[in-house]
């Protein structure tokens, strides 16, 4: 490109009108913005969000106090104690989840044997408080009656794939 | 005593309306301009902008205003007071002044007086003092470089764009702002002189401190500039004062360049809008024009600013008022007084 060439472009401004022109054509573009409180972009069945513990069909906890979780968990956020119940069977006397030290990896529901504890789809459980998200085991337990529906389908969604 | 209300208090009294009546609107205008700007950047760059306060989010700088009113102003401890308190009120009343001269329409002006031009560049350079008292008794370094920087860009723009007012009173030939837009019937000033229209955009964006000349006020280096020791309405007032030198500048671009009130041409369906929404119309396109440039361009490094002002625009506009001049002469164009 010779000189007087790129005399005449710089004094024309080719290149700042050029650039002006592209901005113009995107404000006509459709914009990309999901309207958040309002619309919500899509979940993957895997979606690793709030914690729940879920119970079977008949009410019974699905917990049975093994302590996987609590063993693989990197961020040490849950603590487990447990002892017999009046049937002898072997449950949890309490079930605790940090939720401020969790790093939502996902370990706890691969390691547990009885799908009972599961990251459910929500993500909106944001509290004024620290001493709110320190979920003990009637908080978990309750959320799992709240998501069962939808940890339900998004574990079967996902069972052809384990 | 007759004499006291007819020749004082009554013209007082009618003057304070008139300053009411262009005030209001005034700050009406700011706010929606920073709506405007904020829904320019939105489409831009692919993104809504607000929406959620009122319809089309158009009550999001009323929510703002009220937001910044209920906070506390805060003046650091090695602040000197009295002047961090009136540098705000300095560039806040400074951006208002001036459209005491600024004609609406043929007669519709508050003071029409014979050296409105004049008047409009003396405060338009009284606005740097705002500026440099802001930087000055913040006691921060970085409102203090902050400041350095704006008065030494303002200085070196208005070189520019008083060389650019020149070139415009020789194809008027008055200072007065009503005869300038009377003088640009047959043709807007920005069309035979379109390479100063250029200049004076450009510089406008500079004295105004927009994007990509925003370097007074450079997030990523100096955080906010000269008011980061701002809080509440004192930062409001900057905030004011600066978006009502934006619409301050695009006023006198108006007026100058694209003809004030007259429509574009002189037919039926164009004379059929009143002349001061012709006003209003062209004030709105060279903002538009303002957050346009600022969706568009990245800022531009301090020594390119200085080079542009000094080694580009000073010698352009000289060359191109000693062109006009002499072409007026030897074309015998010289308007007639």
């Amino acid at each position: 490109m010779g000189l007087l060439e790129r005399g005449a472009r710089s004094l024309l401004l080719t290149e700042l009108l050029s650039g002006m022109g592209l901005t113009l054509r995107y404000m006509f573009k459709r914009t990309v913005t999901v309207n958040y409180p309002y619309e919500k972009g899509p979940l993957s069945p895997r979606f690793r969000g709030e914690h729940v513990l879920r119970r079977y069909p008949n009410g019974e906890e699905r917990c049975i106090a093994c302590k996987l979780c609590e063993a693989i968990c990197p961020a040490l956020a849950i603590t487990i104690e447990a002892e017999p119940r009046e049937d002898g069977s072997r449950r949890t006397t309490r079930y605790d989840i940090d939720m401020t030290k969790c790093i939502y990896c996902g370990y706890c529901q691969e390691a547990c044997p009885v799908d009972a504890i599961v990251e459910g789809p929500n993500f909106e459980f944001a509290t004024e408080t620290h001493g709110e998200l320190l979920y003990d085991k009637e908080r978990l337990l309750a959320n799992g009656d709240r998501w069962e529906a939808e940890i339900a389908k998004n574990l079967g969604l996902d069972a052809p794939y384990r | 005593m007759a004499n006291f209300w007819t020749g004082y208090a009554w013209p007082t009294v009618i003057t304070a309306v008139e300053v009411v009546i262009v005030v209001v609107p005034l700050l009406l205008a700011i706010a929606m301009l920073t709506y405007a700007e904020r829904k320019v950047l939105a489409f831009s760059q692919l993104r809504k902008g607000p929406n959620v306060v009122g319809p089309f989010g158009l009550l999001q700088p009323f929510a703002d205003g009220l937001k910044l009113l209920v906070k506390e102003t805060i003046v650091p401890s090695g602040a000197n007071r009295v002047v961090f308190v009136i540098a705000p009120l300095v560039t806040f009343t400074l951006a208002l002044v001036a459209w005491a001269v600024i004609p609406f329409d043929p007669g519709v002006v508050i003071a029409n007086i014979n050296v409105g031009i004049l008047y409009l560049f003396a405060i338009s350079s009284l606005g740097v003092y705002g500026i440099i008292l802001a930087g000055w008794a913040s006691n921060s370094r970085y409102a203090f470089l902050g400041a350095l920087r704006s008065a030494a860009q303002m200085v070196s723009y208005e070189v520019a764009i008083g060389f650019v007012l020149v070139t415009v009173l020789l194809c008027a030939g008055s200072l007065n702002l009503t005869e300038i837009v009377e003088a640009q019937r047959r043709i807007w000033f920005a069309i035979p002189l379109l390479p100063m229209f250029v200049i004076f955009f450009i510089s406008a964006l500079a004295e105004t401190g927009r994007a990509p000349f925003d370097l007074p006020e450079g997030e990523t280096e100096i955080v906010a500039g000269y008011f980061v020791e701002y809080s509440s309405m004192t930062f409001a007032l900057f905030y004011l004062g600066e978006y009502g030198n934006m619409i301050l500048m695009s006023a006198m671009t108006s007026v100058l360049f694209l003809g004030g009130w007259l429509a574009p041409f002189g037919v039926a369906p164009f004379t059929w809008v009143p002349g001061w929404l012709w006003f209003m119309l062209k004030i709105a396109f060279v903002l538009f024009c303002f957050l346009w440039v600022r969706a568009t361009f990245p800022r531009f490094r301090y020594d390119q600013l200085m080079r542009l002002g000094w080694k580009v625009f000073l010698p352009f506009s000289l060359f191109w008022l000693v062109l006009t001049a002499g072409v007026l002469t030897a074309g015998g164009w010289l308007p007639q007084r």
